[in-house]
């Protein structure tokens, strides 16, 4: 595997609801951190990627940290702008232009599902009047017709609920840290059928840097380097079945994950096989379902084996989402994909706490998918 | 009360048999909904509008629990007399599946591949008393 670019220090500003302290004051604790981690100073930073969806211009946020003149970058893809400026300080580093440098990511929505601006989203006004304009709506829909094609039962998506906010109650973090059974979470208000209230995760607050540099040099900040052996980040191709559509094609296509997937796979030169743990974009929990079979963890239907058998446990044979996921955490949508990124550094430097994954896990990924149909995945290595 | 349409161009109206304005692709037959003048599956650039089916099968489905935020939702949506309502993708023969409000919310009373058919329901009334119409499908008796 390429080995050129090293994960050298993390921060997090906790995920959940900080009153008080604005989404890009948020940012600035990680950014800080994420420093103290590495043992680095932020005037000893080349470069920054950041970006947030609901909280302002990342790149402002230099007038709290120190003015040191660094190329700093604003990054705004929706939910995958974590993971953009991460792939934009990844092949920035293995250019060759830089040694050191920042992704940063954080936000902060009001309460409630998204509001969606359709003008911005490229749809038209009578979309959103005429009650179409729901993230949720597609979520259930999508899962709904999965249940049908593939066997996936509602004690399923329960299970993935219970388990989430079980990883969640372990993870100092985490926004949800009260466990909650199966049978609540199918019980709690039904939102957009067949997904209940704790099978959705909510739109949040949080904040997340990641420090990346030259690998050769990574010994002179961590003596635990992570690898980052691929960053990919993939849009929609014709026929897929995506958020916000008032229309699909006739023709099926799999959709940005299956290619993103592949496309980091093949960076690697490993294959789902050789992962020991993974973060996959958990909006709901028939999302986390979906998104097993389609970045190659399984085939489809297999899922309701694998999770009634508790195969994705934090013990079992393949522990998903170990910081309790988007369920547990919520989605700041800037800082979501970094998230999943901060935890699998903590799994392989084996600094997880109460939630660590046995055996020392060496490969991790993680993966988000979003609107308009994006999907960004990263492969880690120790 | 007069009935208006929540816009123009994406129905036919007023019509007895009301129906979806789309494009179809002129290079390679590809069918759009609602109307745009590029293709994403050939990237021509030549369009020209079609009118869509009126019926078709239910694709997948969920309901609406909670009220939608307004803006941009212009139906009701005081908690306390707020109605489910479903939402569902419709495959319309040889053409394209359309997202569209269904006019029946009930989870036992919903089939994935069941026939549906387009009709004009009331969504909401405007300033001037009128009443606002979108386009919903119904289940076919």
């Amino acid at each position: 595997m390429s080995t050129e670019v090293a994960i050298v220090g993390i921060g997090m500003h906790e995920f959940g609801r900080t009153e008080g302290v604005s989404g890009m004051e948020q940012g600035v604790i990680a950014v800080r951190r994420a420093c103290a981690d590495a043992g680095v100073k932020w005037e000893d930073v080349q470069f920054a990627f950041g970006g947030s969806a609901a909280a302002g211009a990342a790149d402002t946020m230099v007038s709290q940290l120190g003015l040191t003149g660094l190329q700093f970058i604003n990054v705004a893809n929706g939910c995958a702008t974590g993971g953009s400026a991460l792939f934009s300080a990844y092949n920035t580093i293995r250019s060759g232009v830089f040694d050191l440098g920042i992704a940063i990511g954080f936000d902060k929505h009001e309460r409630g599902a998204f509001r969606v601006d359709t003008r911005g989203a490229g749809l038209g006004n009578w979309y959103g009047a005429s009650g179409l304009a729901l993230t949720t709506q597609f979520f259930g829909m999508k899962i709904n017709r999965y249940m049908h094609e593939y066997g996936i039962s509602h004690s399923t998506l329960g299970k993935v609920s219970e388990k989430a906010f079980r990883n969640g109650s372990m993870n100092p973090m985490a926004w949800r840290r009260k466990p909650i059974s199966e049978q609540e979470a199918l019980d709690s208000l039904m939102l957009s059928y067949p997904l209940t209230q704790y099978m959705f995760c909510s739109p949040g607050e949080g904040g997340v840097a990641l420090i990346l540099a030259r690998a050769d040099k990574a010994h002179l900040y961590t003596d635990k380097p992570i690898f980052l052996n691929a960053a990919v980040v993939r849009s929609r191709r014709f026929g897929s079945f995506e958020v916000l559509a008032p229309s699909i094609a006739l023709e099926h296509n799999a959709g940005p994950t299956v290619d993103s997937s592949k496309a980091a796979f093949e960076m690697a030169g490993i294959g789902p096989e050789d992962i020991d743990l993974a973060q996959l974009q958990d909006t709901e929990a028939g999302a986390e379902v979906m998104h097993m079979a389609e970045n190659g963890f399984c085939e489809h239907g297999e899922q309701e084996f694998m999770i009634q058998a508790g195969e994705t446990e934090i013990g079992g044979k393949f522990p998903v989402n170990t910081d309790g996921g988007c369920l547990a955490n919520g989605e700041p949508i800037g800082a979501s994909g970094l998230r999943q990124v901060y935890e699998n550094v903590l799994q392989l430097r084996g600094q997880a706490g109460a939630r660590q994954v046995p055996n020392d896990p060496k490969v991790a990924y993680t993966h988000v998918y979003g609107a308009p149909g994006i999907s960004g995945v990263t492969i880690l290595s120790r | 009360m007069a009935q208006v349409p929540v816009t123009e161009g994406v129905f036919t109206w007023p019509s007895e048999t009301p129906q979806l304005i789309g494009s179809r692709c002129v290079a390679c037959g590809n069918h759009m909904f609602p109307v745009q003048a590029g293709c994403p599956k050939c990237t021509g650039e030549k369009t020209e509008q079609v009118l869509l089916g009126r019926r078709g099968t239910l694709w997948t489905w969920t309901v609406q629990g909670f009220p939608p935020k307004a803006p941009p939702y212009a139906g009701d949506v005081d908690p306390k007399t707020f109605k489910a309502f479903g939402v569902g993708y419709v495959e319309l023969p040889g053409q394209i599946k359309v997202e569209a409000r269904l006019t029946e919310a009930d989870p036992e009373k919903l089939k994935i591949g069941m026939e549906m058919e387009m009709v004009i329901v009331p969504l909401s009334t405007d300033a001037s008393g009128n009443e606002v119409v979108t386009f919903a499908f119904a289940p076919v008796a």
